[in-house]
């Protein structure tokens, strides 16, 4: 059985110098500061120190006061899995996060569609641009404030 | 010798991109210099139009991801559904998603070999055997649900109707003449020599590379990596049957295409457990309501469909529709090395490299 880890779990997992990005911890999840200096070093970690190879999903949620970019990590090797939320675009102008592409490459086709669906810009992505709609389409359709 | 490079597009409208598949590849004489996948020419929006919907109507836009494997996209809805409102299933309804998403599964990879023979050039006649053998798994879920590939058999809970009396004799009679079935089709096909000489040693993909990019399910056991979550995280009741999982060596296309043959066999011994195993009783609890309204929260529960890890994330602000649905496709992640794989491969290559990886395009597109 995968063992999800709960919110205190990652907490202590974490490498200690990490602790002052952390905004709260939830019963299954923990929430990161948008720190675009020291996030990369946080997912690196993740996946060097703690062995978290696998990004399973990366997804977004407009909550109107805020975007929220979801990362599901698993490690195959220890059979674990957490969950880490990051609030970003509080004034919901042209919200921004750090692309993780350079940790995992799983991330590619993901973050673009998250671009593309919820508007939400990957700094250092590879290749950032409109997944499954056109290139000149208005808006982004899964924001809560979008009309069709 | 090097000639002008020329940049061609390949799709949308192409018989072996399975959909509607454009690729835009250089190509250096016949060999490959660069190739970019361009999608989105099936987007529906489900994600979106799962916001105005309730959560027993959303199944039915499950059934259009992956449309050659609805029964498995109907499990992983459905059990991420189960967690978010707190629904404890019946048994009698858990062992028959069981074993519709493992006759899903015999039927989904029968369609992936077929294709992938087909991709290799022989044009349709092995193909044909395993479109037989599938179109009996469709016989079994018309008896089941009355729908042959959208099914909808799915309901938080357990299933919406039980099997009716004649399917489990048909069903004892599928199980017995498959593996004979199978025989013939590895006859055919495995030691093949032009099969064997067309596939091994191409688009090789290697466990790190494989893992790093997010691939999952028969293309990264092909691999050789042990991850297969039915056996790592059982959901439903895997965890009281027995199978074997096969795993590749190499990581090229002929490995692929054996993970999924073999792969078909343990299939089968998972339903003859599940025969074993099921006993009579509800299928669905009576206290579960058509207008299922989970509380606020959010989850997320992956499974191993055909295609690799499938799992919906939820989030519910206590309405009686999902206030965000997301959709993790293994399709769509699966396409992420796609460039990476063909590259320096010839034209000949790039649709055998297509063909198994296994996509579809109604889930890469959604």
């Amino acid at each position: 059985m995968t063992k999800e880890l709960t919110g205190n779990e990652i907490k202590s997992a974490i490498n200690a110098k990490f602790n002052d990005l952390i905004i709260s911890v939830e019963h299954d999840h923990l929430v990161i500061k948008n720190n675009k200096e020291k996030l990369l070093d946080f997912f690196n970690s993740l996946k060097k120190e703690n062995k978290f190879n696998l990004l399973s999903s990366v997804t977004s949620v407009d909550y109107m006061s805020k975007f929220v970019v979801v990362y599901h990590l698993t490690s195959i090797d220890k059979n674990e899995s957490l969950i880490i939320k990051i609030p970003c675009g509080e004034s919901r102008k042209e919200p921004s996060i750090i692309s993780v592409t350079s940790v995992w490459r799983g991330a590619e086709l993901q973050e673009r569609e998250i671009y593309d669906l919820m508007g939400i810009y990957f700094h250092d992505h590879p290749n950032m641009k409109r997944l499954l709609l056109w290139e000149n389409f208005d808006g982004h359709p899964l924001r809560k404030d979008f009309v069709s | 010798m090097s000639t002008e490079l020329v940049t061609m597009n390949i799709g949308p409208i192409h018989p072996s991109t399975h959909g509607v598949f454009r690729m835009r590849v250089t190509f250096d004489g016949e060999t490959i210099i660069d190739a970019e996948p361009i999608i989105g020419y099936l987007h529906r929006g489900s994600e979106k139009l799962a916001e105005e919907r309730t959560y027993t109507q959303i199944v039915t836009l499950t059934d259009r991801m992956d449309y050659t494997a609805s029964m498995t996209n109907n499990q992983a809805y459905i059990l991420s559904v189960e967690k978010l409102a707190g629904i404890k299933p019946a048994e009698r309804g858990v062992w028959l998603r069981m074993i519709a998403a493992e006759l899903q599964r015999i039927a989904a990879h029968s369609v992936a070999i077929g294709f992938l023979i087909n991709d290799l050039g022989a044009w349709h006649t092995p193909l044909l055997y395993l479109l037989r053998e599938r179109e009996k798994i469709l016989e079994l879920f018309e008896m089941m649900c009355g729908a042959r590939i959208t099914n909808s058999y799915l309901r938080p809970g357990g299933v919406f109707m039980d099997a009716p009396d004649e399917f489990w004799p048909s069903l004892n009679r599928f199980l017995d003449e498959m593996p004979e079935r199978l025989n013939d089709i590895e006859n055919l096909l495995t030691d093949n020599e032009i099969i064997v000489s067309r596939t091994q040693n191409v688009a090789v993909l290697n466990k790190e590379d494989a893992i790093n990019a997010s691939i999952t399910g028969p293309m990264l056991r092909a691999s050789g990596v042990d991850w297969d979550l039915r056996h790592r995280n059982p959901y439903d009741f895997y965890d009281k049957v027995s199978f074997r999982r096969p795993l590749g060596t190499v990581g090229d296309n002929n490995d692929r295409y054996l993970v999924r043959l073999q792969e078909i066999r343990e299939s089968l011994k998972i339903i003859e457990q599940c025969l074993d195993l099921i006993e009579p009783g509800p299928i669905k609890p009576e206290e579960v309501p058509f207008l299922v309204r989970p509380g606020e929260g959010d989850s997320y529960v992956p499974i191993e469909a055909p295609k690799g890890e499938l799992g919906f994330y939820l989030v519910s602000d206590g309405g009686i529709s999902p206030f965000r649905c997301h959709v993790r496709a293994p399709s769509l992640m699966n396409l992420t090395l796609l460039r990476d794989m063909v590259i320096g491969y010839k034209i000949a290559d790039l649709f055998v490299t297509f063909g198994s990886v296994d996509v579809n395009m109604g889930e890469v597109d959604r």
